[in-house]
């Protein structure tokens, strides 16, 4: 062989098997929701048939779909909003002050995000449980019995507990990053603010968020696109959508109206929906965040 | 006005002594924040394994109360009864050959796409770099569809192919940026020496990325590990399935079984190892982060 053609035969061997597998499991399932979201298909023997947009009509008539929508809304805006600000926050307490201990801290704070989310659900299912779950039992020890509650079984909490949980499973992964960003910043920069006379709380609104801020535009968009795709397991398992749809997020319907209710087409047209719904807003969130920049 | 004096910048000898006390306050406090949510990460965590030991009667009396004797017959129902290690060894399977795969496709991929000049390079990392878009529940069905056409359902080799699949965008992200931080003497050294493109490659390249493969290890094990909706939909058969399927099956029966025992003991056992490799690579994991920038 010419070199050219042993150049030629290993850029091949290395680049065609991953490309196989990347176009046959990915790239393939994902223009096929494009297209088949046009289509009225309900099983897998049966043959798809073109209805153009009246899938994506249909959603709009949908009370289950709209009420999904409404919740994973919430999810989209509560959750990131205190993940990232306890994330900046610890982040900010572990790096600008001196405590003996920080180590510790660090390393049990970003434990959660590295547990599998059954098994965080599973956790979170028994501190919420209304008999055996330790959240009442302790507002009992605390004398707030009176308002010890089924924290998953009623439409007033649920959401909110099921934030809570998100919340507690990514802050220490946000954390981490922003310590990274943090740690780049330079030391000069608050030794002036600091003899300029500025506190520890100036700083932070002063020098760390604007220092960081394009980090934390990123973190904005991933933590949106987290909390669609982790809701998924969370609500599967802790509450099943319920109590009467009151925690049914996007995905969980999407799931439910393919495998369930075989109803393929209509499932893909939500994946399509949910899909340009969250790049429309990570465009969005871009576009606002972007004048924050000092 | 004394406030200002809590600044991070070092006071002079004499405002010293009186911004000291100020100072310890204000650590006292943010200790206490910080203690509270420790407690939070952590108390959950330690009830399970607490809940772990005890009877069903003592899990129902009080939440709070210590085991009065270690129930070790727990641990024996998750495995017997639950089996919770046939699911654990379908998980170690699964992850031992999506690792292989993932391996043998990121690693050539990122070096040829970090290293040599070609038409179509640009085209190829844009593939790539969408791929990182694009989430396993929506393309669930199609994906399902494909495998049920292709008979690669319930198959745990074509699940451990979804799975490399799956993070597939992300190695080549994070391994093309240390490919390219190799200066190219290293190669054309090689190739004087005789070592053509393959053994360059594995011999000489590998080793040198080392610390990028390892982070992509890292991050890969804890997604292929805990991964649970494409195992809960492209297995079907109870015995191939995963922890996670299983765990999540085992408290849908325990919560009408009333077995709490054996499933808070199955949460415990699939904690370990996540704990030991959590507690053996936790410097690198954060500095993988700090290396591959962020991931979602």
């Amino acid at each position: 062989m010419t070199l050219k053609a042993r150049r030629r035969f290993f850029m091949a061997a290395c680049l065609i098997p991953g490309l196989i597998m990347f176009i046959l499991f990915k790239l393939y399932p994902a223009m096929q929701v494009f297209y088949k979201s046009f289509f009225l298909w309900t099983g897998i023997g049966d043959k798809p048939k073109f209805i153009g947009l009246k899938n994506f009509v249909d959603m709009f008539h949908d009370d289950v779909f709209l009420l999904a929508l409404r919740n994973t809304g919430f999810l989209i805006v509560i959750v990131p909003v205190f993940t990232l600000l306890i994330a900046l926050v610890n982040a900010s307490i572990l790096t600008r002050t001196k405590l003996k201990e920080k180590g510790i801290y660090r390393t049990l704070f970003f434990f959660p995000s590295i547990l599998s989310f059954v098994v965080i659900a599973i956790l979170w299912s028994f501190i919420y449980h209304p008999t055996i779950g330790f959240l009442n039992s302790g507002m009992e020890l605390l004398g707030l019995g009176d308002y010890a509650m089924a924290w998953l079984g009623d439409s007033r909490t649920v959401l909110w507990a099921l934030a809570v949980t998100l919340i507690w499973q990514a802050a220490g992964y946000y954390m981490v990053i922003y310590m990274a960003g943090i740690d780049s910043i330079s030391p000069d920069l608050y030794e002036a603010a600091g003899i300029d006379g500025a506190t520890p709380f100036e700083q932070f609104i002063h020098i760390t968020i604007p220092m960081l801020w394009e980090i934390i535009r990123i973190t904005i968009i991933f933590s949106i696109n987290g909390v669609l795709t982790i809701s998924f397991v969370i609500v599967t398992i802790m509450t099943a959508g319920g109590p009467d749809r009151h925690s049914e997020v996007v995905m969980t319907y999407l799931y439910q109206q393919a495998f369930t209710n075989s109803n393929f087409g209509y499932a893909m047209a939500i994946g399509v929906f949910v899909f340009v719904f969250s790049v429309i807003l990570s465009l969005i969130s871009n576009k606002l965040t972007e004048r924050g920049v000092s | 006005m004394s406030q200002i004096q809590t600044s991070a910048a070092v006071p002079s000898r004499k405002e010293y002594k009186s911004v000291k006390p100020i100072i310890i306050i204000r650590n006292w406090l943010l200790r206490i924040v910080l203690i509270i949510q420790a407690l939070a990460v952590v108390y959950p965590l330690l009830w399970n394994v607490l809940a772990s030991f005890k009877t069903n009667a003592e899990v129902m009396e009080s939440p709070w109360s210590l085991p009065k004797s270690l129930h070790w017959d727990n641990y024996v129902r998750a495995f017997t009864s639950a089996k919770i290690g046939d699911y654990m060894l379908n998980s170690v399977i699964v992850v031992v050959l999506s690792m292989a795969m993932l391996i043998l496709m990121a690693v050539p991929t990122a070096y040829v796409l970090g290293r040599m000049r070609f038409r179509g390079q640009k085209l190829i990392s844009n593939i790539y770099m969408a791929g990182l878009f694009i989430g396993a529940v929506y393309i669930i069905v199609p994906l399902f569809i494909l495998m049920n056409d292709l008979h690669m359902l319930d198959n745990r080799f074509w699940l451990s192919a979804v799975y490399a699949t799956g993070t597939l965008s992300f190695s080549v992200y994070l391994l093309t940026g240390f490919m390219k931080s190799i200066p190219p003497d290293f190669e054309e050294a090689a190739m004087i020496d005789g070592c053509g493109y393959f053994s360059t490659l594995f011999r000489i390249i590998m080793p040198m990325v080392r610390p990028g493969i390892i982070t992509m290890v890292v991050f890969s094990f804890f997604d292929f590990w805990n991964e649970y909706v494409l195992a809960m939909t492209l297995v079907t058969s109870d015995a191939k399935k995963t922890i996670p399927i299983g765990l999540s099956n085992l408290m849908q029966v325990q919560q009408f079984a009333t077995d709490w025992g054996s499933l808070f003991a199955g949460l415990v056992i699939v904690l370990i190892p996540t704990v030991i490799i959590y507690v053996l690579l936790q410097k690198k994991l954060t500095e993988g982060m700090m290396l591959g920038g962020v991931k979602g």
